[in-house]
């Protein structure tokens, strides 16, 4: 197999930035909390996109997965044991279990119904979070935990208190993450998930058992949510019930069709877009979610593509 | 606890009750566009704040009254000039559309108005209790029932008596063949839009005289009205009335047993309803 640089050049792009970006982000103005945020909410955006961009089946409940990671995490290095690696492993499976379970309840339905479902469901656990106070701490938040050193052998990693280490414990997972994804998305299974997107009749009466390949990409964009849930507690040392709420699965779609769906790197450059103006628009005004509403109706009335689906059409031209 | 329970019953009927006017207008609307439409309860919201903001000069009846319409013509013009432009795209940019509005709703409200609760003056004699035995059964809950089985009915009426209803019957199961036997359809689905604003509107008038007002009035009350439709049946409006009555019911008799489970309860409802009829109660096969 040759090396195309052409075709690897987006891939390369993307792994250099994200490898220096310890070296340059303070002088873009910014820091490197944020840098992780992006690459945590990019982790999230993709897994969406895996079942949104790549199956076309309209998830609007995903948040409830993400914080199904996130409490996972969180509950498990307050209750169970001080260990960011079983914290992950409790995150990941909470949400590949709901997801599992919930699955065999949607996979017959399309459409904005499927979309409405969703998030009717996700709600449920927002509740759950809500109210068990005495566990989850309700509405204020679970606190009093930390994230704790990685140890690997006789080796110890200080991701506690040194943000950078952190970031590339989080860019580790994350490049993990995303070389299974692309795996997978290569393989027969992943042609036959964007077969269903294109042409779902068709590809039924080929023979394929339609359902299950959606049940599956459910459960697989389910746990990807979770993972990126885990690290998003583990970021912030503190999850609380927003993170479950309903609103939060719409802004990992907007994250994706901002970034452009269609393309692998899409949500991430839509992360980094987002949790910037995000960012920003919260140091400046009050109002920001008015402003981020504004920017769900832009992207939706001017931009419906997203930056790489311009960009893609720019260079075909 | 027959005392008990019958208060849970009785108020569960009134919170189904208006659980079932919000969700009709959300069901309204999908059915003929097939949008979702998000900023629901922030419509929901914009005619409770627009009723209170009005009540020093037209009182609680004026706003009552003129608080939904005002709602009803942002509505129109909303759809008009933003929704419209998404028909026929991917469904995922009405979602994102009226998600964004969404958003925008609640922080404007909340801008004019604070993020404090603020209190609606609802006339003293409606807030008496009717009778000394049942003493939960205040004129404004009994007064409420009855607004919502009025405008229900008017519905209703309007849905198959007169030749608007029966074009958006017609257009929710085949809109192009409404369109080419002559119907402008976008004035249907503008109309149709405004409908079920008017009864969001309505809606939040009678919550804020139930449940004060916040600015996340609207974003709390929205996913009871989606578990109504699932469980009720898309497309059949009957069915979401029914699916209001049930998850209000269901929410009440829970908490009087299980405190903690109130909210969850519905979601198992409509965990089963999936399990054993996808299409809802009295939904139709085959639509989704």
């Amino acid at each position: 197999m040759t090396f195309d640089v052409k075709k690897q050049a987006p891939n390369i792009i993307v792994w250099v930035l994200l490898l220096t970006l310890p070296l340059w982000i303070e002088h873009a103005g910014s820091y490197i909390q944020l840098g992780t945020q992006v690459v945590v909410m990019a982790l999230g955006a993709m897994a969406l996109n895996f079942l949104l961009g790549y199956t076309g089946v309209l998830s609007f409940g995903h948040a409830a997965y993400f914080g199904l990671g996130a409490y996972g995490a969180g509950l498990t290095l307050r209750y169970l044991a001080p260990s960011t690696g079983s914290a992950i492993v409790v995150g990941v499976l909470a949400g590949m279990v709901a997801a599992a379970v919930i699955g065999p309840l949607i996979v017959r339905l399309r459409g904005v119904y499927f979309a409405m479902v969703t998030i009717a469901f996700g709600q449920v656990f927002y509740f759950v979070a809500f109210r068990w106070n005495a566990v989850t701490g309700g509405d204020d938040g679970l606190t009093n935990w930390k994230r704790q050193p990685l140890h690997v052998g006789p080796m110890t990693f200080d991701i506690q208190s040194n943000a950078t280490n952190f970031y590339f414990f989080v860019l580790a997972i994350f490049a993990l993450a995303v070389a299974v994804m692309a795996f997978l998305l290569r393989s027969p299974f992943g042609r036959t998930l964007i077969a269903i997107r294109e042409n779902e009749r068709r590809t039924r009466f080929m023979g394929i058992n339609v359902n299950l390949h959606i049940w599956l990409s459910w459960m697989i964009s389910c746990t990807f949510m979770a993972l990126a849930g885990t690290l998003y507690a583990l970021l912030n040392n503190f999850v609380d019930p927003r993170a479950l709420f309903w609103t939060q699965s719409g802004t990992f779609v907007i994250i994706c069709v901002m970034g452009g769906m269609r393309s692998f790197w899409g949500p991430l450059v839509g992360a980094a877009i987002f949790v910037w103006l995000q960012d920003y628009l919260s140091s400046l005004t009050p109002n920001w979610q008015s402003f981020v509403g504004l920017v769900f109706v832009a992207v939706v009335l001017f931009f419906p593509r997203g930056v790489l689906g311009i960009l893609r059409r720019r260079a075909l031209e | 606890m027959t005392q008990l329970l019958l208060l849970a019953v009785i108020n569960g009927l009134i919170v189904g009750a208006f659980y079932a006017l919000m969700a009709i207008g959300l069901s309204l609307i999908m059915s003929l566009s097939d949008v979702i439409n998000f900023a629901h309860g922030g419509f929901l919201a914009v005619g409770a704040y627009l009723a209170y903001s009005m009540a020093p000069y037209l009182g609680f009846w004026g706003g009552l009254i003129v608080a939904p319409i005002l709602t009803a013509l942002l509505g129109l013009l909303v759809e008009r000039f933003l929704i419209s432009r998404v028909y026929g795209r991917d469904p995922l940019y009405s979602l994102l559309l009226t998600f964004g509005l969404a958003f925008i709703f609640e922080d404007v409200t909340r801008y004019i108005w604070g993020a404090q609760s603020l209190p609606y003056q609802v006339p003293g004699w409606l807030m008496a209790p009717l009778s000394l035995d049942l003493f939960f059964l205040t004129g404004y809950r009994v007064f409420m029932i009855a607004l919502i089985v009025l405008v229900v009915g008017a519905l209703f009426w309007v849905m198959t008596r007169t030749r608007l209803g029966l074009r958006i019957r017609a257009g929710t199961l085949d809109l192009e063949t409404v369109s080419v036997l002559g119907v402008n359809v976008r004035v249907l689905r503008n109309l149709n839009f405004g409908i079920g604003i008017f009864l969001a509107g309505l809606a939040g008038v009678l919550a804020a005289g139930q449940l004060g007002l916040t600015p996340t009035i609207g974003s709390s009350l929205i996913m009871q009205s989606f578990v109504a439709i699932i469980i009720g049946g898309l497309g059949s409006l009957t069915g979401t009335l029914l699916g209001g009555l049930l998850i209000g019911l269901a929410m009440n008799v829970t908490a009087v047993f299980l405190p903690s489970a109130t909210e969850a309860v519905i979601y198992v409802m409509m965990a089963l309803v999936l399990l054993v009829r996808p299409q809802g109660l009295l939904g139709e096969e085959g639509r989704f």
